[in-house]
């Protein structure tokens, strides 16, 4: 157990140092790359992923997979375009709220009904992407520009964007549950051995009820920034969203089998997933090579290759040292 | 249906929920069937048959090699990728792209073989990913599902490519004895599949691994080997639907073709009541379980409901299948 620790704390740091690499690679090479304007941007689009993702982290440590996320965000954003003509914080609790519903149905599918969240999800994904496009009629729906919905977007706090914000305080919450709650303690306990958990008496479907729940809030929420830094409800956005998420959770070494995970290195998973798009961006601006964002898909792809097959090399040294013992 | 595990049920009581996992997706087959006879007009036609059979075939195809993938406990979300690069590569060969090849039905002919493997050998790399690194399945087919679809466009640039050859659209558009030819092809891989995991020993290797894995190794079953050859027919059977796929639109979209068929796929596998943690898998009723689907959507959109709305319906479709098959191992 202590070696997989090992392992997953090994993962965390690595991704903290490639992502480091590639700054500091992007900050010599482009002139404007540590810029305000190119880090705002870059933090203000990612925002939307980096919630999503933690809430998959969540989700992932305790075993199961939110595979709802990327249509949840959408059926968040349509619900938040159609309430915003009734003001900022209605349209932000609106879409927080159809997040929250779907994630109450996943939770209930998983834990009452006893279905595979692998099944549940995809039902799920199926289910909000149905009714997102439902309610927006098949196009996109416009938000209200007079409400201020759009501020949560586009605008910023103390010269930060607002959806970093939002961001940053999800993950300090995440951080601070995972690690000085019990229920943090309790979420890694159900993913590392689940019999085990509900014979020490801990409430283990509470607790992936609560993990769903919040994934999907978290989803909802993203769904909100989107509808308000682009102006529009957009019920076929989110597709993919969550292997993104699920990407950048694995790069951030937290383990697919739960029960091991990292809030922080998860975030940094975001952003080397991100930056790595950002980069390619400076690169063809720099004219060297001219690569289409074809090869985005294609590069992430390698990356994560080269992540998952790293880490099961640490790991099969882990098990067979285990064995050892 | 044809459940490989039988088990032995017989002396039991009458079990509702065992009866339903059993036979529920052929009852609600007839059912859909039934309904739409009385209800939906024009139901009763050839063309209905054709439309629905064509659209259906695709899916099931994939989803055979799904059905081979998941009982071995694994899963595959690289198929809708991997159904667009075979997609994007086959046009640029027949159309003489990469190599000018003068007889067009060599040149259809290299197309179709070489498409199909390269998508084979992109299912041997998942397989290789999974066997010999251990990577959960999941984790592993994402790379491709990623990167995948990435690939068959940085092939084509993003373009359209369209085309208009009869030699090589006769897989989507031909007819044998007036039966298209794609649902000949899904027939008589429908019947291999089934064959092969009911009467071969690789067939009951693939059960054996799902099941146990750990007990299926200390068996002496080649383990690795199956995970390989399995994950290279799911490559397979992707190859071939997106031949299909774009002989019938007679036009290849890198960015569309197989869009979500790995959901698609999947559904029609865990209606049709293949476990989805292995070591039960039924071929007929993953085709049942595709025609289901295909049938529930069909009808909605025939009696005015809107596509959104069907997406809804086959959720609940997939969440009450599976509950009442858990339902029916539990009793």
């Amino acid at each position: 157990m202590t070696r997989v620790r090992l392992i997953s704390m090994l993962g965390s740091y690595g991704v903290v140092l490639a992502l480091l690499l590639l700054i500091l690679f992007g900050w010599a090479r482009y002139d404007y790359f540590l810029g305000f304007f190119n880090i705002t941007s870059v933090l203000r689009y990612n925002s939307m992923f980096a919630l999503v993702a933690l809430g998959m982290c969540f989700v992932i440590m305790t075993g199961g997979i939110d595979l709802s996320v990327g249509s949840t965000a959408a059926l968040g954003s349509v619900v938040a375009a159609l309430a915003s003509p009734q003001g900022a914080w209605i349209g932000l609790g609106a879409g927080v709220g159809a997040g929250l519903c779907v994630g109450l149905v996943n939770a209930v599918l998983v834990t009452r009904l006893k279905i595979m969240p692998f099944v549940a999800t995809l039902a799920m994904m199926l289910a909000a992407s149905g009714t997102a496009l439902l309610l927006a009629d098949n196009q996109s729906v416009s938000v209200s520009y007079e409400s201020g919905f759009t501020s949560i977007g586009q605008d910023n706090f103390l010269g930060f964007p607002i959806p970093a914000w939002i961001a940053i305080v999800a993950y300090v919450i995440g951080w601070i549950v995972l690690n000085f709650t019990s229920t943090g303690r309790a979420v890694l306990a159900v993913g590392g051995n689940e019999d085990a958990t509900r014979l020490m008496g801990l409430p283990a479907d509470r607790i992936k009820f609560l993990v769903y729940l919040v994934s999907g809030g978290l989803a909802g929420l993203a769904g909100v920034i989107l509808a308000s830094q682009f102006g529009a409800g957009q019920p076929i956005e989110g597709v993919g969203w969550e292997l993104f998420a699920i990407a950048a959770v694995v790069v951030g070494g937290t383990l697919l089998t739960g029960g091991v995970g990292s809030v922080g290195a998860t975030l940094a998973g975001v952003l080397l997933l991100g930056i790595l798009f950002n980069v390619l961006n400076f690169e063809n601006g720099k004219g060297w090579i001219s690569l289409s964002a074809y090869w985005q898909s294609v590069i992430r792809g390698l990356f994560l290759l080269v992540v998952v097959i790293l880490q099961a090399k640490l790991s099969s040294r882990g098990t067979a040292a285990a064995r050892e013992h | 249906m044809t459940d490989t595990t039988r088990q032995q049920h017989l002396s039991r009581p009458f079990d509702p929920f065992d009866f339903m996992a059993r036979y529920g997706t052929l009852i609600a087959l007839v059912l859909l069937i039934l309904f739409n006879l009385a209800f939906t007009r024009n139901f009763a036609t050839t063309q209905t048959l054709n439309v629905n059979l064509t659209q259906v075939c695709t899916i099931v195809i994939v989803a055979v090699g799904m059905t081979l993938v998941i009982a071995t406990g694994g899963i595959d979300l690289s198929v809708g990728s991997l159904m667009a690069i075979s997609g994007a590569l086959a046009p640029m060969i027949f159309l003489g792209k990469i190599v000018p090849i003068d007889n067009i039905a060599l040149a259809v002919a290299a197309a179709m073989i070489i498409s199909v493997g390269v998508a084979g050998l992109f299912g041997l790399f998942n397989g290789w990913l999974i066997a010999k690194f251990r990577i959960q399945p999941i984790v592993a087919t994402l790379v491709l599902f990623i990167a995948g679809r990435g690939i068959a466009q940085v092939m084509t640039n993003g373009n359209l490519q369209t085309f208009r050859v009869p030699q090589f659209q006769f897989i989507g558009l031909g007819r044998i004895f007036g039966i298209p030819v794609q649902v000949v092809l899904m027939a008589l891989l429908v019947v291999a599949a089934a064959w092969m995991l009911k009467r071969t020993v690789f067939g009951r290797q693939i059960i054996a691994i799902g099941g146990n894995e750990r007990a299926a190794e200390l068996a002496g079953i080649a383990v690795s080997k199956v995970k390989l050859v399995v994950y290279a027919i799911s490559g397979l059977c992707a190859g071939v639907a997106g031949l299909i796929v774009i002989a019938i639109n007679s036009s290849s979209d890198a960015n569309l073709v197989g869009m979500g068929m790995e959901l698609d796929a999947i559904a029609a596998v865990a209606v049709g009541g293949t476990l989805l943690s292995g070591g039960k898998a039924t071929i007929i009723g993953t085709l049942l379980g595709a025609m289901t689907i295909q049938l529930v959507r069909y009808t909605l959109l025939a009696n005015g409901v809107a596509d959104a709305a069907a997406l809804v319906v086959k959720a609940g479709i997939i969440v009450l299948a599976v509950w009442i098959q858990q339902q029916g191992r539990r009793a």
